[in-house]
């Protein structure tokens, strides 16, 4: 196991490495941040606002005077988790859509794929809007509303993916045995085009990311007294014009993520770039 | 070449027929996308009526209000309504504003389309210079720096750009004012000052993503025989790239275009916002954030139909570009 991930390291060119250590970082943060935030997120440490870095603030003082490393830790969760619940969702849908079209055909194919031609032609962020404005933006609804907004791609890319399969022999002698569509689906064609689905998820984490914090950003993504890392850039937007560290740390920490992801899966693409 | 007369005009029929088809399939999706946005935005929200007048009104009261907003009929009718209504020109009241959708929206599209189309002259021509650098030296170190940095960008949030536009040149530099707002008299100078942060940071996000899609479809059409001919033939490299390959790759690279400007869209929702800008997108925001239906649902349209008639117009010039698909 160790010997096959120092392979796989070694096999990684440096942008790659770059990639998963900023991944594995901002994992590891949304998991463990808040044990590590030196104060809490809602106690006012400082008496002077947007205060530059220092020994006690690393990051320096919010709008409020709240210390930006602490709450950027414990927006680190949000931002992760809902960007990972999401992206997996709109796999799982937008997958499970593409095996039916792809294995019923005729009309089923017809009507999906329509439907989901509909929905790709709506700008996804302008998508996400109307489905905010329509149901909210609790937590929850965040999640699913990011995950519907990326199912209609993932649908074109798995359709694509699971049709260049079943043209082929082994899903035709299971369709001669009599085997039905989620026999097929789960044994024969899912195991064939799991690499590619891996990356393609990955890809939806990113955008999730980037969804979400712009949803953050414009005040209708995750709502106070939570906030994510769109949340902080906001929060202290007020301080744009003196150019305080409060909302560059917070959108730098952002980048980091979706940056670090984007080199990663750039680099796990099989084949490399031509 | 040698085509008969006959033939060729048989060819410049099928090419018409080819882009009507085009064109009919594009206003049949926007007809479906206007289906989809007024069933999520109309339909499904609940109860307009009970939301405009709270908890505390009467049931009568209610039913009166859903029955003057025309809650009370069939969704179908309710959409054909509001579909006529878009289509003769006159979406309806905002409920914020109280004021006629079609005004408000009259006085910010030119806004946005500024923006948007001074954002799109520059990014088509930084995009087009790093593409075909990248691709000439494909697999070489400028093409590999280009890449991580392209690759980088196109995950960078717009707010960071913007926020670090405004460090740099209004903070550091005090070149440029951080608010994109100018007062109506104001001289030419003054409007393109301040425009320049907002318009650096969409042509950012926009440029990374044209400029990679550009590369590969160069680099697709540098991988084909008839470049290695033509250098065994002694034709400048320079010349190869512009006379042969890029007539070749013109289709994919005018659908990559298209296909990135739609980045603009998304863009724009944040840049308008972090800039104060008066355009479409930050209107469509505040309708968010106001629960502004009729206005929202025409900002929705007005964002898909430009979206919609962006991919038609890739398609039509690559079915112009390509000689195979007038077949």
């Amino acid at each position: 196991m160790t010997g096959r991930f120092i392979g796989f390291l070694r096999a990684l060119p440096g942008s790659g490495r770059i990639g998963l250590a900023l991944v594995v970082l901002w994992l590891v943060t949304a998991v463990a941040g808040p044990f590590a935030a030196p104060y809490s997120p809602s106690a006012f440490v400082d008496r002077t606002v947007f205060s530059g870095a220092s020994a006690q603030l690393w990051f320096g003082s919010d709008y409020l005077g709240r210390d930006v490393l602490s709450r950027l830790l414990w927006g680190a969760r949000y931002t992760v988790f809902l960007a990972l619940g999401a992206a997996i969702c709109a796999v799982l849908i937008g997958t499970s859509l593409a095996l039916v079209a792809a294995i019923r055909g005729g009309w089923t194919d017809e009507i999906i794929s329509r439907a989901m031609d509909t929905l790709i032609s709506i700008p996804s962020k302008i998508f996400a809007l109307v489905l905010v404005a329509a149901f909210g933006s609790s937590l929850w609804l965040l999640l699913i509303i990011a995950a519907i907004t990326y199912v209609p791609g993932n649908f074109r890319i798995a359709r694509a993916l699971a049709m260049n399969l079943i043209a082929l022999d082994f899903v035709q002698v299971a369709r001669a045995r009599g085997e039905g569509t989620a026999y097929i689906a789960r044994r024969e064609i899912l195991p064939n085009m799991i690499h590619p689905l891996l990356a393609d998820m990955g890809l939806r984490f990113l955008f999730v990311v980037l969804l979400l914090s712009g949803l953050s950003f414009l005040g209708l993504g995750v709502q106070p007294p939570n906030a994510d890392l769109g949340s902080l850039v906001r929060e202290n937007v007020s301080g744009l014009t003196e150019g305080a560290m409060a909302i560059v740390v917070p959108a730098l920490a952002i980048a980091s993520l979706t940056i670090g992801a984007n080199l990663l899966i750039d680099a796990l693409k099989p084949g490399g770039r031509k | 070449m040698s085509a008969p007369a006959g033939s060729s005009r048989r060819a410049g029929q099928g090419l018409i027929r080819l882009i009507a088809l085009r064109v009919a399939s594009a206003l049949l999706t926007l007809l479906m996308v206007s289906a989809v946005v007024f069933t999520i935005s109309g339909l499904l929200p609940g109860d307009a009526a009970q939301e405009v007048l709270g908890q505390t009104a009467t049931p009568q009261q209610v039913a009166a209000l859903r029955h003057e907003m025309g809650l009370d009929q069939p969704a179908f009718t309710r959409y054909f309504q509001w579909l006529s209504a878009l289509l003769a020109g006159d979406p309806g009241t905002s409920y914020v504003a109280n004021m006629p959708v079609k005004a408000i929206i009259a006085d910010r599209l030119p806004k946005t389309l500024t923006l948007a189309g001074i954002t799109a002259a520059i990014s088509v021509v930084i995009a087009l210079a790093i593409g075909i650098v990248s691709a000439i030296n494909r697999g070489g170190r400028i093409d590999r720096v280009l890449n991580v940095i392209t690759l980088s960008l196109v995950a960078t949030p717009e707010f960071l750009i913007a926020t670090l536009g405004v460090l740099l040149f209004s903070v550091k530099l005090l070149w440029l004012p951080s608010i994109a707002i100018s007062s109506a008299g104001a001289g030419w100078s003054t409007v393109l000052r301040s425009l320049a942060l907002p318009v650096m940071s969409l042509t950012f996000v926009v440029v990374a993503q044209m400029a990679r899609m550009t590369r590969a479809a160069v680099a697709d059409q540098l991988d084909r025989p008839y470049v290695e001919m033509a250098r065994l033939k002694g034709v400048p490299f320079a010349r190869i790239v512009l006379y042969h390959v890029m007539p070749n790759a013109i289709g994919p690279v005018v659908n990559a275009m298209a296909l990135s400007l739609s980045y603009l869209m998304g863009g724009a929702l944040i840049v308008e916002t972090i800039f104060n800008y008066p355009g479409l997108a930050s209107l469509m925001v505040n309708a968010v954030t106001s629960r502004d239906m009729p206005l929202l649902q025409s900002c929705a349209m007005v964002f898909c139909g430009v979206y919609l008639a962006m991919m038609l117009v890739a398609d039509i010039i690559a079915i112009l570009a390509n000689p195979r698909l007038r077949a």
